[in-house]
């Protein structure tokens, strides 16, 4: 029976549309301090969910949930199909086979090399065989456009680098889904849309959906209005996106722990409500 | 004044239980799976062999100066000869065991602390949960064995140097007779007092590294928090050790002798 469920889960998962994510009416507060009060939204599968918010209105408090970091006080969660906001820390580790997180700052461990760091999970928590994660944890860096600094330490990396070895340590085991906490802060505006451009390819040539917290407004419109595609020669290009490919990336506004806008980049722009259009100036 | 009291003693009561899931935690990631062997082999060099120097040197110096200040009381009785039976039953019974654990807290204490500390601020250990590794597992159950295992071996090495520092003064300071001093050392030697000084360092590097590990995973505050910790390990170490060597004494006399 429970494998006929999950069955059914996996085929309905795999249609185009399908949920990914599903936060029914969560809060959580710390003590007396309330970070998150009634939040509800879906990622539908391949799209892009961007939060937007003020430091400290729950956007990475959020994300932590999702992965299983921090436990909701109410509220239902759901990740691929499976409800997530009940599990213990060990039921958590198969629901986070497929779920990969970029935190601030990059949080590479700074005692292991590029390689090992892109490499971690497959080194460490799979049987694949050294070659195979080698190989793997080379077509990745060569994806990132970071192959020749395989051999480096963290340290001898620019921020940039840094933030962009770390989506490739989240996308070398190949996670359908992505989660990137302030992944461009930080970053000069140049650097900044180099990361910006990973995302974009990650959705769009590898099918990932993600979740994308940030307060950068520059950096959150550029993914949600530009899309990436190979030209002839396969070349990778990053292009102005299609109108239904911006309707893929839409946008939620936290404040003080409630979903004050949810909608796509238009809607946003369009928006009267006082408080965004303070945030958007 | 209530307030402040019931506060800290909430905050005691929420640190003793934080201590002991995380010792709960530990000894469930010894006896299951996942198991990383090369963590262990790190630790075990770290620990064991990174504070070989340290325990060396303490252990003779201290050794030596037990010898020389024996000496000059032995001499009230005229009893200088029989310093080696003093030098070999302080340093086997509690100096050696002691002093090693005290070392370990000021050299592996403080550097599990910091070193698990940073990886709390910076999201480290966040990331490794993420990627699907038990922070327990991976981090706290090598150094807890290393710890745990590589003790009671730094605190036979260091007995020894002690009594080698012992045999050196009282050779060459006390004018004590190579034969005499060492017919001294074993004659003084008890079975009891050998378990006591082999049973006394496993507990005590079990202590040092488990407060260690519960302080650097409970570290919050930035660079600022990190130094916080790592004081708080030497601290809470060292206080722990002296306590916990007096419990352990108290109950293997009872038990044994």
């Amino acid at each position: 029976m429970a494998t006929d469920t999950q069955q059914l889960a996996r085929q309905i998962l795999s249609e185009t549309g399908a949920p990914v994510i599903v936060f029914d009416h969560v809060r959580l507060a710390f003590d007396d301090r309330v970070v998150l009060q009634d939040i509800s939204f879906t990622l539908i599968k391949g799209h892009t969910k961007i939060i937007l918010g003020a430091s400290g209105s729950g956007k990475s408090t959020a994300l932590k949930i999702i992965v299983g970091l921090l436990r909701a006080d109410a509220g239902v969660v759901w990740v691929n199909g499976q409800r997530v906001d009940q599990l213990s820390e060990q039921q958590m580790m198969a629901v986070r086979a497929d779920l990969g997180m970029i935190f601030q700052e990059g949080a590479l461990f700074d005692s292991l090399t590029v390689r090992e760091n892109v490499g971690y999970k497959l080194y460490e928590e799979t049987d694949m065989p050294l070659e195979e994660v080698d190989k793997r944890v080379e077509e990745v860096l060569g994806f990132i456009g970071l192959q020749e600094h395989i051999d480096k330490m963290p340290s001898e990396l620019s921020g940039g680098q840094r933030r962009r070895v770390a989506i490739a340590r989240a996308m070398a085991f190949k996670p359908s889904i992505l989660l990137y906490d302030e992944a461009t802060t930080g970053l000069d505006p140049i650097t900044a849309t180099t990361v910006d451009d990973e995302m974009i390819k990650l959705r769009d040539l590898e099918s990932v959906s993600s979740i994308i917290v940030t307060h950068q407004l520059r950096d959150a419109f550029y993914v949600a209005t530009h899309m990436a595609q190979r030209d002839a020669a396969g070349r990778v290009q990053i292009v102005q996106a299609t109108a239904a490919k911006e309707k893929q990336a839409e946008f939620i506004m936290l404040r003080d722990g409630l979903i004050v806008f949810e909608g796509d980049a238009d809607a946003l722009r369009a928006s009267t409500d006082p408080y965004i259009r303070d945030f958007l100036s | 004044m209530l307030p402040l009291v019931a506060r800290w003693g909430k905050h005691a009561a929420l640190e003793v239980q934080e201590y002991v899931l995380l010792t709960w935690a530990t000894f469930h990631g010894i006896v299951t799976r996942p198991i990383y062997r090369h963590d262990i082999v790190e630790q075990f060099d770290l620990i064991g062999w990174g504070s070989l120097t340290v325990v060396l040197l303490t252990g003779f110096f201290t050794g030596a100066a037990l010898a020389s200040q024996s000496g000059l009381t032995l001499d009230q009785f005229g009893a200088r000869p029989v310093v080696g039976r003093l030098v070999s039953a302080s340093m086997i019974k509690e100096l050696g065991p002691v002093l090693t654990a005290l070392m370990l807290t000021g050299r592996i204490g403080s550097g599990i602390a910091a070193e698990l500390g940073s990886m709390m601020v910076t999201d480290q250990i966040n990331a490794l949960r993420a990627l699907g590794t038990d922070p327990v597992r991976k981090l706290v159950v090598p150094r807890v064995l290393a710890g745990f295992l590589m003790a009671p071996v730094l605190t036979i090495i260091s007995d020894f140097v002690g009594i080698l520092g012992g045999w050196i003064v009282a050779r060459f300071q006390l004018q004590v007779a190579t034969g005499v001093y060492w017919s001294s050392v074993t004659q003084a030697l008890y079975m009891q007092d050998v378990w006591m000084g082999l049973i006394k360092p496993f507990v005590l590097g079990f202590v040092i590294v488990t407060i260690a590990c519960h302080v650097g995973l409970r570290t919050t505050g930035g660079t600022q928090g990190v130094g916080k910790s790592t004081t708080v390990s030497v601290v809470a170490g060292s206080v722990a050790v002296i306590a916990v060597d007096f419990f352990v004494t108290q109950a293997l006399i009872a038990l044994m002798y």
